[in-house]
């Protein structure tokens, strides 16, 4: 198996960047990790439980993704999607309790890492059943088109997904209807442990976006910028006209999930990709154009410190469901008279 | 003053569709077929053409897509119904179903609800063969999360697809199709709804309680009537509701009958009699003079072509009289 020599990134970023906002970027990529990195912890003293699926080196997505969004687009995510969910502005707390089980997280500690849930801002939940999500946000397309609501409804998948069928009868209905959906794939390359040339007949996943008549652009998913931009054409686009994909390349640089000895791959290809880690790469452009230095950053590492603290601090205060709470929401606790 | 005329079952499903449709605007089809065709049964015959594109669609051929879009759509505003032309071709979409529609609510706690109907017909004894035949209801009865109906009369049949249709949580509305047109009744013009989570005692008698749905309640009323010229009275009891069953209407005609027979058309392991069954065996203990018995299909994967073998997989008037007379004799 081949590796590329560089993350197969095909679009520069065109627009400029202000300081300011390329801070706000930086910010988000490293709260997520770091975020993340604290949940390893967590994990390892086992105050957080069952599986856990790191974003660990795909942040650049997230972090571009959300700003390209309107904070009424809705979002239906995988399960791996901490950084989703706090790009999008659920709440710290919320996310970490819900890592928690707490009654206080987002899906009332019911869902956990995989089940983010959260109807304030449209986050129409991550979910461990691949390629499910798909006819979902189909679906919830077609309910903004007949609501008459201009809006992109972003459907997140990664590779293993593109296997599915649902992918494909999704890209085919979308398609078909002209429904304002973002298709965005985070292709790490891997399905749990398999490479996608040993799961895809032909693994550039735009050409069977091109099989469905939609448009679809390859990005550098390691340049935030570039996703930013790619993000920001696409969901115009797809306001006006239907349907775009975008396939992002990226890399995950820790295991699949919490129990993964990685047989599957070199430790030499995941050191190949750390070259491109968007939070070696993007800080040091931000030096280089004189946005950045040791201050700000010190700064803005202390500030995500503090806010991680409070929000375990929030979720270790949290409560847990009452067993008296076992059947509640099976059915509408509502009835139509 | 309401009007009543006399309908067929498949024309009190479309009168309850027109109904709804026309009272509420959230509520959408889509479904192979359900537009042009006006579906493969003629269910949805006629609404597209009153409602338009935008509210009838058809759509793909990918079950799975259909329910998936439609839980979408529900989650997100709208009230839609999703037809499955065979309840024999739901399997691809039973991912979407219960790992989806069914647990939305409940993991998403309580932020989001799936209000979609999935409709489709079921049964056998139409030559249909291997794929146009089965009864395979009881896997969604098995399901918390779901609702699961199935009507056996044209009153019934619009009055639960009306109530299926403002329900919060997703209905699989299964309609058995030698129901369709075969069973006609008496259907009053305008809204109204029948509750979907309640048994309906069908005849009233003392010796026997007979328990089935769908087109078995004919079959079963059948057996009863001829019983009935010898002396042996029979509670028949529509289920109507197989998720949830109706635990007090189940218990209370098991103990004033003290004997019980089960009729479905699926075959017995693991299925809606077997519940039904475990629970008189639970709460009528006391009461029972016979044990449970059962009537249903033969223990293989499909509904023959072969016309002695779909013969002898049916549950027939006979069948059910001689379950009947052998309870009657214990």
């Amino acid at each position: 198996m081949s590796i590329p020599a560089q993350a197969p990134g095909q679009v520069a970023a065109t627009s400029p960047v202000s300081k300011e906002h390329a801070l706000e970027l930086l910010r988000s990529m490293l709260r997520i990790r770091r975020f993340e990195e604290r949940c390893v912890e967590l994990y390892s003293e086992a105050r957080i439980r069952g599986f856990l699926h790191l974003y660990i080196g795909e942040e650049a997505i997230a972090a571009g993704v959300m700003p390209a969004l309107q904070s009424d687009d809705p979002i239906v995510s995988t399960y791996r999607e901490h950084g989703h969910a706090l790009a999008r502005g659920i709440p710290m707390n919320a996310v970490m309790a819900e890592m928690f089980g707490k009654v206080q997280g987002c899906s009332h500690g019911r869902g956990g890492s995989m089940h983010l849930f959260d109807a304030a801002t449209r986050f129409y939940g991550g979910s461990a059943i691949v390629g499910g999500g798909l006819p979902l946000a189909v679906g919830v397309g077609l309910g903004e088109l007949m609501q008459q609501r201009h809006t992109v409804t972003a459907s997140f998948f990664g590779d293993g997904a593109v296997a599915e069928g649902e992918f494909h009868e999704c890209l085919n209905l979308a398609a078909l209807w002209k429904l304002p959906v973002l298709f965005l794939c985070e292709n790490n390359r891997y399905a749990m442990g398999t490479a996608i040339e040993r799961a895809l007949a032909n693994v550039d996943v735009t050409a069977k976006a091109a099989a469905y008549n939609i448009a679809a652009e390859a990005v550098d998913g390691m340049d935030v910028l570039a996703v930013e931009d790619a993000t920001r054409r696409a969901a115009d686009a797809v306001r006006n006209d239907g349907p775009r994909l975008i396939e992002f390349h990226t890399y995950r640089y820790r295991a699949h999930s919490m129990y993964d000895p990685e047989l599957y791959r070199s430790k030499e290809e995941v050191e190949r990709w750390r070259d491109y880690d968007p939070l070696v790469t993007f800080p040091a452009q931000l030096r280089a154009l004189g946005y950045l230095d040791d201050v700000s950053l010190t700064a803005i590492e202390h500030e995500i410190a503090v806010e991680i603290d409070a929000a375990i601090a929030y979720a270790d205060a949290g409560t847990l469901e009452p067993v008296s709470d076992l059947t509640r929401f099976v059915y509408s606790e509502t009835r139509p008279a | 003053m309401t009007c009543v005329a006399e309908k067929t079952y498949i024309e009190a499903i479309r009168d309850g569709i027109r109904e709804e449709m026309r009272r509420d605007e959230r509520v959408m089809i889509l479904g192979e077929d359900v537009g042009a065709k006006g579906g493969v049964f003629g269910v949805t015959e006629g609404l597209q053409k009153e409602f338009g594109e935008a509210r009838v669609l058809d759509s793909p051929l990918a079950e799975s897509l259909i329910v998936g879009v439609a839980i979408g759509a529900a989650m997100n505003g709208l009230r839609p119904i999703a037809e499955i032309q065979f309840q024999d071709f739901i399997m691809p979409a039973v991912d979407q179903i219960i790992s989806e529609a069914a647990k939305m609510r409940y993991r998403s706690n309580g932020d989001w609800g799936v209000p979609m109907v999935v409709r489709s017909p079921f049964g056998g004894g139409v030559h249909g063969a291997l794929y146009h035949s089965q009864s395979i209801e009881a896997i969604f009865a098995h399901i918390p999360g779901l609702r699961v109906v199935v009507p056996s009369n044209p009153y019934d049949a619009k009055g639960m697809i009306i109530s299926a249709l403002r329900d919060p949580d997703p209905v699989l509305y299964f309609e058995h199709k030698r129901c369709y047109r075969a069973i006609k009744g008496e259907v009053p013009d305008g809204e109204y709804t029948v509750p979907l989570d309640r048994a309906r005692v069908v005849r009233e008698g003392e010796d026997i309680a007979l328990f089935s749905y769908g087109m078995m309640v004919h079959t079963s009323l059948e057996a009863a009537d001829r019983l009935a010229a010898d002396g042996f009275s029979c509670e028949v009891v529509d289920l109507r509701s197989l998720r949830p069953f109706d635990r007090p209407a189940i218990v209370a005609s098991a103990r004033k009958c003290g004997k019980v027979l089960i009729v479905q058309e699926a075959n017995l392991a693991v299925s809606v009699a077997s519940e039904v069954a475990a629970i008189i065996a639970e709460d009528c203990f006391d009461s029972l003079d016979a044990p449970v018995m059962r009537l249903g299909g033969p223990e293989i994967p499909a509904m023959p072509f072969s016309p002695p073998l779909e013969q002898f997989y049916l549950v027939t008037p006979n069948k059910v009289e001689a379950k009947l007379r052998e309870l009657a004799a214990y």
